[in-house]
């Protein structure tokens, strides 16, 4: 980790119609840092992760990218979401494309690569997470924990400086989470800068640098695991875990 | 009239005017569909991008367009075709088939784009937030996410639009176009024998429109296989 602040938010804010999911939201994150993000559900924790590549739009408040406030009209977000990958509960493959169409699309298409320079990179991706006789199969013929390392690789073909995992474990089943887990732990060792929304608590206590407890559209409370999940001091928290651990 | 002179007449029928039925009006009832269904998808296709414009007043204009024509008879507006088109247009002399036609394709264009818009919307949205988050932009996520698997939602449908068009280009045989139900009345204006002919008529429109719609639901399951 460095101190180098690759996305801040600064009091950012969101409601859908009359519900205000974002109350003030401040995160500082820096690059290499693994973040991950805990609570009830309903918190505001996928919104919150949303707003950071604008899929989600704040009503007020700065979302800050490499020095440069994104969330503002007239900037190109789709450059800024080159930068960062974003991998959902839903993996959210592309069904009609080929394992390895799926990793070549983005970066052929915004002139990243040649088709074969992201073809080679694609076919060491899968190499690098067991996929590689997949290359020609349609994600149907996929696994959930597949087409979630799939959708992994997918994002780190665009050579993100950050990715956001949005409980990239939840819809799978359990004997698939850890073959996931794996492909992101060894991105975070790697030096990846990752924000990661998850219910599971002992992945978060091994591989975040930091994890913030978020409710009610705020964050609680945050601090290295040990302390967070060991020693927290809001009674919110102390409930919340209370109830998962 | 017993069912053996049915028959009778039937076969009578068929050996002197197979040709009015099965030439003519079968090919022209075919025809009249088949261009109906193509420009109407052109046309449709361009109303649903406009209904999903952020332009309010673009996506207001469309939608009044489709209510007014969902909202009256076909057969209303093919008179309204028919006697609108040829002034609009005077020097290119558009005859009676062209302007039925015209007034097909627009009334097929009005329900076609909310074919093309549900096809597009029954697209898991995960999809295109997966596009937009690797950075493609709002049209290329359309042409190489969106519509790849829309279009597997909106053909099938377009096929069975093709079928209801075959039976509903039978109001056009007001107009005497030259269609299947034409040569009903042709026929029945020669031989005065209105049942048996409306029989093979019915008859043909039955083994079209059954035949095709099997067709469409084959190639449908094989659409859903290769899901
Ligand atoms: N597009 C939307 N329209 C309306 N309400 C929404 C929308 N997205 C989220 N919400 C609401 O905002 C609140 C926060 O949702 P969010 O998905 O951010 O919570 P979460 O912390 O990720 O919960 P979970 O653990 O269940 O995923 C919820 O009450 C949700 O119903
Ligand atoms: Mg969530």
């Amino acid at each position: 980790m460095t101190d180098t602040v690759l996305i801040e938010t600064r009091n950012l804010t969101k409601s859908f119609g009359g519900l205000q999911v974002l109350k003030g939201v401040d995160l500082q994150v820096h690059q290499g840092e693994a973040i991950a993000i805990i609570g009830p559900s309903g918190g505001g924790k996928s919104t919150f992760l949303r707003c950071l590549n604008l899929l989600e739009t704040p009503d007020g408040g700065d979302v800050i990218f490499e020095g440069q406030k994104i969330n503002q009209k007239g900037t190109d977000v789709d450059q800024y979401r080159q930068k960062m990958g974003m991998v959902f509960q839903h993996f959210n493959v592309f069904p009609h494309m080929t394992v390895l169409q799926n990793i070549t699309l983005a970066p052929v298409l915004l002139k990243k690569k040649t088709p074969a320079e992201a073809e080679a990179q694609a076919l060491s991706l899968l190499e690098r997470i067991g996929l590689l006789d997949k290359k020609d199969e349609y994600p149907r013929k996929l696994s959930g924990g597949q087409k979630q390392r799939l959708a992994i690789v997918r994002a780190l073909a665009m050579e993100p400086d950050v990715m956001l995992f949005d409980e990239p474990t939840s819809a799978l089943d359990p004997e698939m989470v850890g073959e996931v887990l794996s492909v992101i732990r060894a991105l975070v060792k790697a030096g990846m800068t990752s924000v990661i929304v998850t219910h599971e608590m002992g992945f978060a206590r091994e591989v975040a640098d930091r994890i913030l407890f978020m409710a009610d559209g705020v964050i609680v409370e945050q601090g290295v695991p040990a302390e967070l999940l060991d020693r927290p001091r809001q009674p919110r928290t102390q409930e919340f875990l209370s109830k998962v651990l | 009239m017993t069912f053996t002179t049915v028959f009778q007449n039937i076969i009578k029928i068929l050996t002197k005017y197979w040709d009015v039925f099965l030439i003519k009006g079968v090919s022209v009832t075919l025809a009249l569909a088949a261009i109906t269904v193509f420009f109407g998808a052109i046309l449709g296709a361009l109303l649903a991008i406009m209904k999903m414009s952020r332009l309010g007043i673009l996506r207001a204009v469309v939608t009044a367009f489709v209510e007014v024509i969902r909202g009256t008879p076909l057969l209303l507006q093919l008179y309204i075709g028919y006697f609108i088109v040829p002034l609009m247009v005077p020097a290119l002399e558009i005859g009676t088939f062209a302007s039925i036609a015209v007034a097909l394709v627009i009334n097929s264009a009005a329900y076609v784009s909310e074919v093309i818009r549900s096809g597009i919307q029954a697209v898991d949205i995960g999809q295109t937030e997966a596009a937009r988050s690797l950075g493609l932009n709002k049209s290329q996520t359309m042409t190489k996410v969106i519509l790849p698997q829309a279009i597997k939602n909106i053909l099938p449908a377009l096929g069975n639009e093709f079928v209801t068009i075959i039976k509903e280009t039978s109001l056009a045989s007001t107009f005497f176009v030259g269609d299947l139900m034409t040569s009903y009345l042709v026929v029945k204006g020669q031989t005065y024998l209105a049942f048996e002919s409306l029989i093979i008529v019915g008859v043909l429109y039955f083994v079209l429109t059954f035949v095709l719609s099997k067709l469409v639901g084959a190639y449908e399951r094989r659409l859903k296989q290769s899901d």
